[in-house]
């Protein structure tokens, strides 16, 4: 905690009681004769399970459908060729997500070790030597731009924000290639996990502007615009997800001259934003009503306008109360990108089940589903769960549920 | 409480342009387009699709690709490599398109399509052409609004046993337990083909096509049936190939060929006659290595396939020697069979009545005239 945070003693303080191992065990787990024989009973089921799984996953299953296609689960037909583009991207963003820890500490510099942590495990697993050297050179790369952003984080702050801001475009231009300088990628090649991610940041980006916007419009008191609101919000929220794809794949082309084609990617973007602003604003929409009127009155008698205390003291109050939720609806997002596959596009799941309809493994009894969707939902946990930590992060840092 | 929110109604402005503006996915009204070829496919349930009136081959030819409706996921017949490459028969047979179109195979974007988005993304032109193991049949020849060109494999339900009990046909299996996928034609095939037959049928039925091959492997049933293809590469899985055998029996017609949007009678043709020139190809001994020195073939025939003579090309809107191309590109029929399901394939799947028609088999090409 910095010493910036407010900092209010609880009235009462729970005794903490250091308790040995021991007794917690004999406590909670073995406090009377049926509640051992359960205890037992219990350890036997998972340890057996975990035996058995272990067991298989080290002798019986096959991982070479999962080695042998790495390239294609992180960047689907991406072409071999531009491959370094794509690192190059990468290499961007960890940069500034290392700059940015140096300049300004708290949550960002804990981001930025997790990061540091994990280029570092993929540098250490076993994969091909030029891969590990790149992930060690992103490593000191982040370490480089720590040490930059602590030492002049004056100088860096805004180049730093102006880089941040301009980086999607970078990023696009880089995977994407521009006429003239990088022959272009066509977004139909692009796929894996590249894809995921890039579904479910621009996703999150795009549909939290929007969702806060609906938030407010729903409270409009004018007509028109709280009208559209609602029935946007109520719309969107009562059909699946499934359903916008669908008609965001296949029937836009019906409204669309045959000489307009959008990139399958970019109507997927447009959906999963779509949908994903209108469950985001009844969030928002639930952190509205929760600020004291009072609130807003003080505001205006303090002579605030009317988008003044809108931005300066409702929003800020809204938002706070709502983080968990609305982390929660970015991790069901970048879960539900998973969904892009019944409209063609290969991510992460799509890219799955490809190689586990791939000729070579015709012949592996029982199939390699097991191994490769194992694989798959190990990084679909990787990601979910570091959000959910950077969410906890936050609210511990805000204060949420203890002021 | 009085708030005028007026900034966030300029917000609401701004967010409405944008909405309009992505053409999202909110219903937005079909309006009528100013372009003179763009076709308003529509696909009420009542109304047959209006023709596409759209000139198939400039659309793609000023795109410089060839969209392709693929599967991605049906080994041997469309599959992606760890390189990212897809291969298979129905691929090759997007390739002999585009060397037919730009004289290049490599000019072609593929989109790999479900079963259920595969006819709305013909019908809203998202792919030129479908070739994903599609059967041929009346309704989707006329509501669905497709035009089929010829056959490119012809597939069957089958039925495979084990050979210690001495099963030779269908009749043999009179009150025989089969396990088979739910919900699935393949199920009323095979009680249609027991019925025809006199025969008491037991079937023993599961939701997923692994779980019903896994109790067959197991000794749960006494057969097990789905599509002929389907079956080689399901018998290669079992734990003792050798022990079992695919019956010489044909429960049900499986045609699979390219599709095309209907009403571009030029872009049908052109489809329709790569897969004829391939046919014809195997059949005069043109293949991917011989061909440029069957240039200077005596045959009449093979000259004409090749445009050496004749303008045939033209009548279609491609080059006369376009033939050339594609054969350079794919090989011909045989030899795009041989590469995907061939004998040094894990499926070497025997040709069957994929045989040319000089063989016995329903592979015919109609002249090249």
């Amino acid at each position: 905690m910095s010493s910036t945070d407010v900092q209010v003693t609880q009235e009462v303080k729970q005794p903490r009681v250091a308790v040995s191992l021991i007794d917690w065990l004999r406590r909670n787990l073995f406090s009377n004769w049926l509640n051992s024989i359960i205890t037992l009973l219990l350890l036997w089921v998972i340890v057996s399970a975990l035996v058995r799984l272990f067991d298989w996953a080290l002798t019986e299953a096959t991982w070479t459908p999962v080695v042998k296609n790495l390239r294609l689960f992180m960047v689907g037909r991406y072409p071999g060729e531009a491959i370094w583009r794509v690192q190059v991207a990468l290499a961007l963003v960890l940069a500034l997500f290392g700059i940015s820890g140096g300049i300004w500490g708290g949550i960002t510099r804990k981001v930025t070790s997790g990061l540091v942590a994990a280029t570092i495990l993929l540098a250490i697993l076993p994969l091909s030597m030029g891969t590990r050297l790149y992930f060690v050179g992103m490593a000191v790369l982040m370490a480089l731009g720590f040490i930059a952003g602590l030492r002049f984080p004056r100088l860096l702050r805004w180049p730093a924000i102006a880089l941040w801001i301009i980086s999607p475009i970078v990023i696009v231009i880089l995977i994407g290639g521009i006429s003239g300088l990088l022959p272009s990628v066509d977004t139909s090649l692009w796929g894996g996990l590249m894809l995921t991610l890039m579904l479910a940041v621009v996703g999150i980006v795009a549909s939290f502007p929007i969702g806060v916007l609906l938030a407010l419009g729903r409270r409009s008191k004018l007509p028109v615009v709280k009208g559209f609101c609602v029935a946007y919000i109520e719309t969107i929220r009562g059909v699946p997800l499934v359903t916008v794809l669908f008609m965001a794949s296949i029937m836009l082309p019906l409204f669309l001259p045959a000489q307009i084609r959008i990139a399958d990617v970019v109507r997927a973007m447009v959906a999963l934003t779509l949908f994903s602003a209108a469950y985001l604003a009844e969030n928002v929409r639930g952190g509205l009503q929760a600020v004291p009127n009072g609130q807003i009155e003080a505001a205006r008698s303090l002579g605030l306008n009317v988008f003044q205390t809108t931005t300066l003291i409702l929003l800020p109050q809204a938002l706070r109360m709502v983080i968990p939720a609305i982390v929660g609806q970015f991790i069901s997002l970048f879960k539900d990108t998973s969904l892009a596959v019944v409209v063609g596009l290969t991510e992460l799941l799509g890219i799955a089940e490809v190689v586990i309809r791939q000729p070579d493994w015709l012949t592996v009894p029982g199939g390699v589903q097991r191994e490769v969707l194992l694989f798959v939902a190990l990084i679909y946990w990787v990601f979910s769960f570091s959000m959910a930590r950077v969410s906890y992060q936050i609210e511990r840092r805000l204060g949420v549920g203890t002021r | 409480m009085r708030f005028k929110q007026a900034p966030v109604l300029v917000g609401m402005l701004v967010l409405a342009l944008l909405l309009a503006a992505c053409g999202g996915a909110s219903p937005a009204a079909p309006t009528e387009s100013p372009g003179q070829n763009t076709p308003q496919a529509q696909t009420g349930a009542t109304q047959a699709p209006v023709a596409a009136t759209g000139n198939t081959l400039q659309v793609v030819r000023d795109r410089g690709q060839l969209i392709c409706g693929v599967n991605n996921q049906l080994p041997g017949f469309g599959s992606v490599d760890a390189q990212g490459n897809f291969n298979g028969f129905d691929i090759d047979f997007c390739k002999a398109i585009a060397a037919a179109v730009f004289g290049d195979a490599t000019k072609v974007q593929y989109r790999p399509l479900s079963a259920q988005e595969r006819f709305p993304a013909v019908q809203t032109r998202e792919v030129d052409v479908l070739i994903r193991n599609t059967t041929w049949t009346v309704s989707r020849d006329t509501t669905v609004g497709l035009d089929f060109a010829p056959t490119t494999f012809y597939d069957g339900q089958g039925m495979m046993v084990r050979k210690a009990d001495n099963i030779s046909s269908l009749e043999d299996m009179d009150g025989a337990s089969v396990c088979v996928q739910s919900g699935t034609t393949t199920e009323l095939n095979l009680a249609d083909s027991f019925r025809s037959r006199n025969l008491q049928l037991n079937a023993v039925v599961f939701e997923t096509h692994d779980a019903a091959v896994a109790a067959y492997d197991e000794g749960r049933c006494d057969g097990f049936t789905t599509d002929k293809s389907g079956l080689v590469s399901t018998l290669v899985k079992l734990r003792n190939p050798a022990d079992h055998v695919i019956l010489d029996v044909t429960m049900s017609k499986e045609p699979l060929g390219p599709a095309v949007l209907q009403g571009d009678t030029q872009w049908k043709d052109i489809v329709t006659w790569v897969v004829f020139g391939l046919f014809n190809a195997e059949e005069l001994g043109v293949t991917q290595a011989n061909v440029e020195s069957m240039l200077n073939s005596d045959d009449p025939n093979i000259r004409r396939l090749l445009g050496v003579e004749g303008e045939l090309g033209q009548g279609l809107g491609l080059d006369n020697d376009f033939m050339v191309d594609v054969i350079k590109a794919v090989g011909n029929y045989g030899e795009i069979y041989d590469r995907n399901l061939g004998p040094n394939t894990p499926f070497n799947l025997p040709r069957g009545i994929n045989a040319q028609w000089t063989d016995g088999g329903l592979i015919y090409g109609p002249p090249f005239r």
